[in-house]
């Protein structure tokens, strides 16, 4: 598990790309891409080795109001698990 | 359009001329007839009608892409067109300076094939003494702030060194491993006795994979591709005909894979005379074994035909003689003793085969 003061940021193979068919965006890398929803694009974005996990966090408990803190906490930390896990991040250690 | 038959890769083979004279390559048998006949602004239209229609990946490939003068403003407009753009290569012929400008162009990831451990065995697969050139590109890929993909085709006389390959691709720190079996059409099926591996050889080898890919779990990649000779059940080849690449030939056909101009029987169109799109949606060619209603049994009742989708056309017309028989990979195939046999003599090997070198001479197929 990424730890909340980790700054995350993506691997040099991975590119965001905003999508006109489906309106939403794809995290491309080699031969494969991942669809990601509102708020796992909004994490993505956010994974430029600038951001802790606790400010991408406040920044998407801010921008969603409506949901509780701990679910974005958990959505988040599931992401970047499996974002690491396909090696799609720096390493943040 | 449909939303299941979106095109997300376009696999654009520049040209069929390649320096290397691998003994699996998967051009057809009759490369040499097919000619370059796109030029750059032929090129170019085809990535925007591509990317038009949904395709995000972009594989520049061949033959090797190196020995195309324009590949700069390929990667320029692949860039502009923001398709993410993987040069596959045998990194023959290529000078630090101009894969440091594909870099300042905008390429995304660089995949070289390396055959083998050690430069003889290397380069006797690939016919021409390229080993350590090839650790040099490696090593300015890296250099130059490069993904790396290391690809290394799997055959009975390197599936043992699998883990050395993987050390290797450790010391060249490769961001994606591919040990990819390989695929026996073309000229890997003129070579089949010399390079179908026994199943010993790969149980023991898919071990070691699947240790490694454990181990370099978010460092590297490592990916194994089983040979469809061996699981009993057929591959989801292409993610099914027509649903998800679209392969253009160097004289322009556009193909639903890299072979299947060597279907009979099956019009394939070029992109010089009709545009892209039309062709992906509307030709006989794309449509021809798209959906379920081409499926013979044992496919058509299958609980799997959307999982494999009838397995490889290439391989029921090249094994079978029929592109829409049930891929005889299938146990359940009619023709399935077809490849128990070729297991078969993989498991005693009489005498080393010899190999069969990719040529321009004409080569009468098995």
């Amino acid at each position: 598990m990424i730890a909340t003061d980790a700054k995350p940021r993506l691997a040099a193979k991975a590119r965001l790309r905003f999508d006109r068919k489906t309106s939403r965006y794809l995290l491309l890398y080699p031969e494969r891409g991942l669809e990601l929803n509102a708020t796992a694009a909004d994490v993505a974005r956010l994974c430029t080795g600038e951001h802790t996990v606790a400010a991408i966090v406040d920044q998407l408990v801010e921008k969603y109001a409506d949901r509780p803190r701990e679910v974005i906490e958990r959505e988040t930390l599931a992401f970047l698990a499996a974002l690491a896990d396909r090696a799609l991040l720096q390493d943040t250690t | 359009m449909s939303v299941s038959h979106r095109p997300y890769t376009l696999v654009a083979e520049l040209t069929y001329r390649c320096p290397l004279r691998c003994v699996y390559c998967s051009n057809p048998l009759d490369y040499a007839g097919h000619a370059d006949a796109l030029d750059t602004a032929g090129w170019i239209s085809v990535f925007r009608a591509a990317e038009d229609l949904g395709v995000v990946q972009l594989n520049l490939t061949g033959g090797e892409p190196l020995l195309r003068e324009d590949l700069e403003p390929l990667i320029e407009e692949a860039r502009k067109l923001d398709l993410y753009t993987n040069l596959i290569t045998s990194g023959i012929p290529l000078a630090r300076e101009r894969l440091a400008r594909f870099r300042q162009l905008g390429l995304d990831n660089v995949q070289l094939s390396i055959q083998d451990v050690e430069p003889a065995a290397s380069d006797r697969i690939a016919g021409l003494r390229s080993f350590e050139r090839k650790l040099e590109v490696a090593r300015w890929v890296k250099e130059l702030g490069f993904p790396l993909t290391m690809n290394t085709v799997l055959h009975r006389d390197n599936l043992d060194h699998d883990e050395e390959i993987v050390a290797l691709a450790e010391r060249l720190s490769a961001d994606r491993l591919e040990l990819a079996n390989t695929q026996y059409l073309g000229w890997a099926l003129l070579n089949r006795q010399a390079l179908l591996p026994s199943r010993d050889q790969l149980a023991r080898a898919r071990v070691v994979a699947a240790a490694a890919r454990d181990r370099l779990r978010g460092r590297m990649e490592v990916l194994f591709v089983f040979p469809d000779y061996y699981t009993d059940l057929p591959k989801a080849c292409m993610d099914g005909w027509g649903r998800r690449f679209i392969v253009v030939s160097p004289d322009g056909l556009a193909l639903p894979c890299h072979l299947a101009h060597t279907l009979p029987g099956v019009t394939f169109e070029n992109v010089r005379d009709r545009p892209l799109g039309e062709i992906w949606e509307g030709s006989s060619g794309f449509n021809a074994f798209r959906g379920e209603a081409w499926m013979p049994e044992p496919c058509r009742s299958c609980d799997r035909r959307a999982i494999d989708f009838g397995g490889c056309r290439c391989q029921a017309f090249h094994l079978a003689g029929d592109a829409a028989l049930t891929d005889p990979a299938c146990s359940l195939s009619p023709h399935h003793a077809l490849v128990e046999r070729a297991r078969a003599d993989a498991e005693s090997p009489a005498v080393s085969p010899s190999l069969t070198y990719r040529s321009r001479a004409a080569v009468v197929p098995q």
